[in-house]
């Protein structure tokens, strides 16, 4: 199975309000220990090394796309 | 403190009075007389070759060492008619439970079905290992073992190796085919043949104490994380004979390794661990570890076993363990090449197969390593998740990793035929045999590790009769299940756990791995798939 990054849910908005609205009111360090262990839950109910391993580099090319994006402005 | 239990004298060999540039010649030397070297002269032996066994010290290492052995490891020193005395001094255990602060995460059980001739584990001290292996040396025709022979250099020429030894009476030289190299980590063999020992250093400190106590705590494997005795660090403790219990205690990166190697310094931590201080030391040990492998393990005709090749951290049971494998897999092989009954490329398997086992090890062992001492604050953190998530989750808990405990690897091996017909399970080609009960003619209740070790291990041809069963080819033991003058299955479980049905037959391999299996099995087949096991084509 190949990694879906069409739009799954029919309500999108509810599903990032949803996150947004468990990192309320937590320091950055409750929020990271929170994503780490948010990861971890989702990635095993995926239960498929393939689509975790095309996440993550889905996920990180955005982050090497976003610093040369900002090496580019500077 | 433990003293080494056995000592044994230098003597002089008439291979010291040979004249320097006509030296003795010999088929094979190994060098060091550890669990690895040791085993793999047995083994040789028993195959029928003249081994010379060369050691630089003259007593059994101290200290306590390497303790578990596992069921694949005690499976190949039966074999080696050393399996029972290890088992009988041994403690067996197969159950480890993980902690993590005050309360029990998990428990696993490493061999959760009867039916095998041997546990999962043994914890036993490497110096008794080593010397139940001297004992049966002692026993054993065509092994020479010359202890205070230490080898100071080595000349590979186009049919032979030069080495020259230092003994206690001046220097000799003598002439073999191979060497095997089995002198451990630190081997003074691989910087003779220039090879480089690459890999990862880790930073952390960790505490072995042996003590000895009497106490009541059963026999498994207790790691902890985060110990209320040892806040914020690891714990593990496990037994071991004569009332002899090993702890090992992560320590930080920076503790000064003198001040915490001293008696009165680590007394005061294993009394918070156990609550009282009613225990002497048998060995105190401090260490860091390194994961790290040579590129090859053939250097021409030098040939790396055990530690001198590659390295694990020790959390994984991988280091004694895998030299064993090591052995096994090496020992068959040279022995065909030294008889010319197969190439010397069939070497090259023994490299690709146990270069396999060593990246897996490295990759097991570095894993917990990481799991255990955390690199960075975002380890750390993914770390504090997955032992939170152990409380209330399956996931979780098998994701806590306090050491995954060293079985046998499955080979990808040229040797191996591949499956031509539909299995369900069952062991593949490359991996190794399972053990089973069966009962032998006379009613006699035996396991299928027995029959495969009775009469010397040669390839063998394990099938499951339909009446008319397929011979095994020439010089390969035949060991046969059901039919007229076959073993007997009763319990199902040598069919079961083969997957096997009327007429299904697996090709053993004299270490005890699958070469090929068939269904339908033909002269032809099985023909072919010896032949390529052997290396011949």
């Amino acid at each position: 199975m190949a990694l879906s990054t069409s739009s799954n849910f029919a309500r999108p908005d509810d599903a990032f309000r949803a996150i947004v609205e468990a990192h309320r009111g937590l320091s950055d360090a409750e929020s990271a220990d929170l994503d780490a262990a948010l990861v971890l839950i989702l990635a095993n109910h995926i239960g498929d090394i393939d689509v975790l391993r095309e996440a993550i580099v889905l996920a990180k090319r955005r982050m090497i796309d976003g610093q040369q994006q900002q090496q580019q402005q500077q | 403190m433990a003293q080494a239990k056995t000592q044994f004298g230098y003597r002089r060999h008439p291979d010291q009075d040979r004249p320097g540039p006509n030296p003795a010649e010999h088929a094979v030397v190994v060098v060091g007389a550890g669990p690895v070297g040791l085993s793999l002269a047995i083994d040789l032996a028993q195959r029928g070759q003249r081994v010379v066994l060369l050691d630089d010290a003259d007593r059994i290492g101290e200290g306590s060492r390497a303790i578990c052995f596992s069921k694949r490891s005690l499976e190949y020193w039966d074999r080696l008619g050393v399996g029972d005395r290890m088992v009988d001094k041994g403690v067996v255990w197969s159950v480890g439970r993980i902690f993590h602060g005050e309360s029990q995460l998990y428990q696993f059980n490493l061999l959760p079905e009867d039916g095998h001739k041997r546990p999962a584990f043994i914890n036993l001290q490497q110096y008794y290992a080593e010397a139940y292996l001297v004992d049966r040396i002692t026993d054993l025709p065509g092994i020479d073992l010359r202890w205070r022979n230490k080898v100071t250099a080595l000349e590979q020429r186009n049919d032979s190796v030069v080495l020259t030894i230092e003994t206690p009476e001046g220097a000799y030289r003598l002439s073999t085919q191979y060497v095997i190299a089995c002198d451990g980590a630190r081997s003074s063999l691989r910087q003779m043949v220039g090879a480089e020992f690459a890999g990862q250093v880790f930073e952390d400190q960790f505490l072995i104490a042996d003590v000895k106590m009497t106490a009541e705590f059963p026999t498994e494997r207790w790691f902890w994380f985060d110990p209320p005795f040892h806040g914020g660090r690891s714990a593990l403790l496990h037994r071991q004979p004569d009332d002899v219990w090993r702890i090992d205690l992560q320590l930080s990166r920076d503790a000064d390794p003198v001040f915490e190697k001293k008696p009165e310094n680590v007394r005061p931590r294993i009394a918070r661990m156990l609550g009282h201080d009613k225990f002497e030391f048998e060995w105190i040990s401090l260490y860091k570890f390194q994961c790290r492998r040579m590129d090859r393990f053939l250097h021409g005709r030098v040939i790396f076993a055990g530690d001198s090749a590659h390295q694990v951290s020790p959390f994984g049971a991988r280091g004694a363990n895998s030299g064993l494998e090591d052995a096994e897999n090496l020992s068959w092989k040279l022995d065909r090449v030294l008889r010319g009954s197969s190439p010397a490329s069939l070497l090259e398997s023994y490299h690709l197969e146990r270069s396999l086992a060593a990246d897996e090890n490295i990759r097991e062992s570095t894993r917990s390593t990481d799991f255990m001492a955390p690199n960075t604050d975002q380890e750390a953190r993914l770390r504090k998740a997955v032992l939170s998530l152990a409380k209330v989750t399956e996931f979780g808990k098998r994701m806590v990793n306090g050491g995954r405990l060293s079985v046998p690897c499955s080979y990808d091996s040229p040797l191996s035929s591949p499956d031509a017909e539909a299995w369900r399970g069952g062991p593949r080609p490359g991996c190794s045999m399972l053990d089973a009960p069966i009962e032998a003619r006379a009613g006699e209740q035996s396991y299928l590790t027995d029959m495969f070790r009775n009469g010397g291990t040669d390839f063998a041809l394990l099938s499951f009769s339909n009446g008319a069963a397929v011979e095994a080819p020439d010089g390969v033991k035949d060991i046969r299940i059901g039919g007229a003058g076959g073993l007997a299955d009763s319990a199902g479980l040598a069919a079961k756990r083969y997957d096997a049905e009327p007429g299904s037959a697996y090709l053993l391999r004299p270490d005890g791995y699958v070469a090929a299996r068939f269904r339908h099995p033909t002269r032809g087949s099985i023909a072919a798939a010896l032949s390529r096991a052997e290396g011949l084509n």
